[in-house]
C-alpha cells in the first residue's frame, strides 16, 4: 500500500505526466484554468499531442508497415505500443526499436507473419540513414593483396552496415511497399536476408544470397575471410566466395581491410 | 557532463562557415523537402532555423543538407527537448550533443523553450507547462546556467503556449521570464503566436502581456499558425499547431512590436502540413516587409534627429 499523502510530495511534473499516456486516468489535480472553466478538455490537448505525435513518429519510421496494414490498423497498433513503450530518448530517430518485437506479439498482426521483419528492415534503414559517414572500401582494394594471403583478411564494417535475416520475403515486400507504386504478387514464404548500408548519400537495401548473411555476420564480428567463407559454405554449399565478397565491396558494406595474424 | 573546451574551431580561429548576421532578417523553418528549391534560387536574404534534435545523428543526409544551407545563410539552432522547465536534472548526454552542434554549425541564434518534455526516463515529445513559483524559478535558472556554460554563450528562451495553468503558481509568466532573464543573462525568443494562443486560452489580453514582457531582451521573434477548437464550455481553445499561415491578429501584434522595438530577426515556423517552398517563402517575405518598413523609418528618424 502506498501512503495516502504520497501525492502531496510528488513534483508538478510527476503529477502532470502520470495521466499523459493513460486515457482512463483523471485530469491531474494540480492544473486548472480561470474561474468557471474545467481543465479536462485542455489537459486532453497535451494527451493528444503526446500520443498523436508519437504515432506519427512511428509512421514516419515504418511507412512500408503502414502501407501493408493500412493507416487505421497501423495507428491502432502504434497507439498500443506508444502507451506501453514511450520513447526513452529525446531523439525520435532512435524510437521504435521494440516495435518489431511488439508487432510479433500483436494479436491482430498474426495473419501477417512477415510484418515484423519488414519493420526490422525499416528500422535498420533509418539507422543506416543516420550512421556516421565513411568512404567505402574501393573495389580495387583486393587486387593489392597477394593471393596466398587473401584468407587472412579482416574486414572493417561500414558504420551504416546492418543485416536483417528473415524466414519470409521481407526484402521484396519492403522494397515493393516503400513507395506508392502498385505491388505485383509476391511469394511471401521465400526466405530472404537483407544487407542494409549507406556508402554515400542513399541507403541501399539488397537481398543476400543463401549463406551471404552468415558470411557477412562472420566478417562483421572480426573473423578472417577464410573463417567467414567456411561459415558461409556450412550454411549453403553452393556459396560463391569470390562473387559474394565482390558484391559486398561493391555495395559499400566495408570501409577497410587489414591482414590478420598468420595462423 | 563533459563540456567541450575551446579546442577546435573557435580557439584556432578556423571558422568553417561564414559569420553571417540575421540582423533585420526574416527566416523560415528549414525543411529538407525544400532544399532543392532553396539551392536552385541561390543565396537568399534570409536565415533558416532547424530543430537541433534532427541533427544529432552521427552522419548522413541531414548533416549534408544543413551544411549546404549553412554555407550561404545565417542559422538559428532551436532546441525543443532540453526539458529546461522540468524539476529533474538535465540530460548530460543531450546537453553534450547540443554543445557539439553549436560548435559544428556556428549558429547566429541558439534557443530553447520554457517547458519540459522528459519525466524520469520517458520522453513525451511535447512542450509541457510548469508552474511559476520561487522553486521552479531556481530550477529553470540553474538549468539555463548549465546550458549557457556548456555552449559558452547565452541562449534565447522562448515563452510557451499553454492550455492549462497551475493552481500552485505564485507569479505571472512575464514576471517569471523577466526574473529568469535577469538572473541568467539569457536573451528571449518572443513567440507572438504563443502569446496570442495563451491569451485566448486563459482569457487575458495579449497586448497587456506584451506590455509586461521584457522586450529589450528579445533577440528573435517566432510567428506561426494556430488552429481553433472549443473547450469544455464551448469557448475558444487555440492549438499551437504550426500547420498553417500566420493569423491576422498575430500579424497585427507583430507589427506593433516591430514598430516599437525596430527590426528583430523573425522566423515563420511551419512544421506540419508543410507547404511548397514559394508559399512559405511568401509568408517570410510578408514579415520581411514589416521589418524593412521599420528599418527605413528608423534610419529616417535617425537622420532627422
Amino acid at each position: 500500500m502506498q501512503p495516502l499523502d504520497r501525492g502531496a510530495q510528488r513534483s508538478y511534473a510527476a503529477v502532470f505526466a502520470a495521466a499523459l499516456l493513460a486515457p482512463d486516468r483523471a485530469t491531474p489535480s494540480n492544473v486548472g484554468v480561470r474561474a468557471g472553466k474545467i481543465a479536462t478538455c485542455r489537459y486532453d490537448v497535451y494527451r493528444n499531442n503526446v500520443t498523436v505525435s508519437l504515432i506519427d513518429a512511428l509512421a514516419a519510421i515504418y511507412p512500408a508497415v503502414q502501407r501493408l496494414v493500412g493507416v487505421d490498423f497501423f495507428r491502432a497498433m502504434a497507439r498500443f505500443h506508444v502507451r506501453t513503450t514511450p520513447p526513452s530518448s529525446p531523439l525520435l530517430f532512435e524510437y521504435g526499436r521494440e516495435f518489431p518485437t511488439f508487432i510479433e506479439s500483436y494479436e491482430y498482426a498474426r495473419p501477417i507473419p512477415w510484418l515484423a521483419d519488414v519493420a526490422r528492415i525499416e528500422r535498420a534503414w533509418l539507422d543506416a540513414y543516420h550512421a556516421a559517414d565513411a568512404a567505402p572500401l574501393p573495389a580495387v582494394a583486393l587486387a593489392t593483396i597477394a593471393g596466398d594471403r587473401l584468407g587472412e583478411l579482416i574486414f572493417t564494417s561500414h558504420p551504416a552496415t546492418r543485416i536483417v535475416r528473415s524466414q519470409f520475403a521481407a526484402v521484396t515486400i519492403f522494397a515493393a511497399n516503400r513507395g506508392s507504386e502498385s505491388v505485383a504478387e509476391i511469394d511471401a514464404g521465400a526466405a530472404e536476408d537483407a544487407l542494409i548500408t549507406r556508402p554515400d548519400n542513399d541507403v541501399i537495401v539488397r537481398r543476400l544470397p543463401p549463406g551471404g548473411a552468415d558470411f557477412l555476420e562472420a566478417l562483421r564480428s572480426g573473423l578472417s575471410l577464410a573463417t567467414a567463407a567456411a561459415a558461409a559454405l556450412d550454411a549453403a554449399p553452393s556459396f560463391d566466395i569470390a562473387a559474394n565478397i565482390a558484391g559486398l565491396i561493391e555495395a559499400g558494406a566495408f570501409t577497410a581491410i587489414t591482414l590478420g595474424e598468420r595462423p | 557532463m563533459h563540456a567541450k573546451h575551446p579546442s577546435t574551431a573557435s580557439a584556432s580561429g578556423r571558422f568553417r562557415f561564414p559569420a553571417l548576421s540575421p540582423g533585420g532578417l526574416a527566416g523560415t523553418s528549414f525543411k529538407h523537402e525544400h532544399l532543392p528549391a532553396i539551392l536552385a534560387a541561390g543565396p537568399q536574404r534570409a536565415f533558416f532555423e532547424v530543430h537541433a534534435e534532427n541533427y544529432m545523428g552521427a552522419g548522413g543526409p541531414p548533416h549534408r543538407a544543413l551544411e549546404a544551407i549553412r554555407r550561404d545563410h545565417p542559422l538559428s539552432l532551436h532546441g525543443v527537448c532540453m526539458s529546461i522547465g522540468g524539476p529533474q536534472p538535465l540530460d548530460a548526454a543531450h546537453l553534450a550533443r547540443f554543445a557539439d552542434l553549436v560548435e559544428r554549425y556556428e549558429p547566429s541564434l541558439v534557443s530553447e523553450h520554457l517547458a519540459w518534455s522528459t519525466h524520469e526516463t520517458t520522453y513525451f515529445n511535447d512542450l509541457l507547462p510548469l508552474p511559476y513559483t520561487a522553486a521552479t524559478l531556481l530550477h529553470v535558472c540553474d538549468h539555463i546556467d548549465q546550458v549557457q556554460h556548456a555552449i559558452r554563450r547565452p541562449i534565447l528562451l522562448e515563452n510557451p503556449s499553454t492550455y492549462v495553468a497551475f493552481t500552485e503558481s505564485t507569479m505571472s509568466e512575464t514576471d517569471f521570464i523577466r526574473l529568469v532573464a535577469a538572473r541568467t543573462g539569457c536573451g528571449l525568443l518572443l513567440d507572438i503566436n504563443n502569446v496570442f494562443v495563451s491569451a485566448t486560452n486563459h482569457g487575458f489580453s495579449a497586448r497587456d502581456y506584451l506590455a509586461d514582457f521584457p522586450l529589450s531582451r528579445v533577440g528573435e521573434i517566432h510567428l506561426a499558425g494556430h488552429t481553433e477548437q472549443t473547450d469544455d464550455e464551448g469557448g475558444p481553445l487555440l492549438i499551437d499547431s504550426h500547420d498553417g499561415p500566420v493569423a491576422d491578429a498575430v500579424w497585427e501584434l507583430f507589427a506593433r512590436i516591430i514598430g516599437r522595438c525596430g527590426p528583430i530577426p523573425t522566423l515563420i515556423e511551419w512544421d506540419s502540413r508543410v507547404p511548397e517552398w514559394p508559399i512559405l517563402k511568401a509568408e517570410a517575405a510578408a514579415a520581411q516587409q514589416i521589418l524593412d518598413r521599420n528599418a527605413i523609418r528608423r534610419s529616417a528618424d535617425h537622420a532627422a534627429a
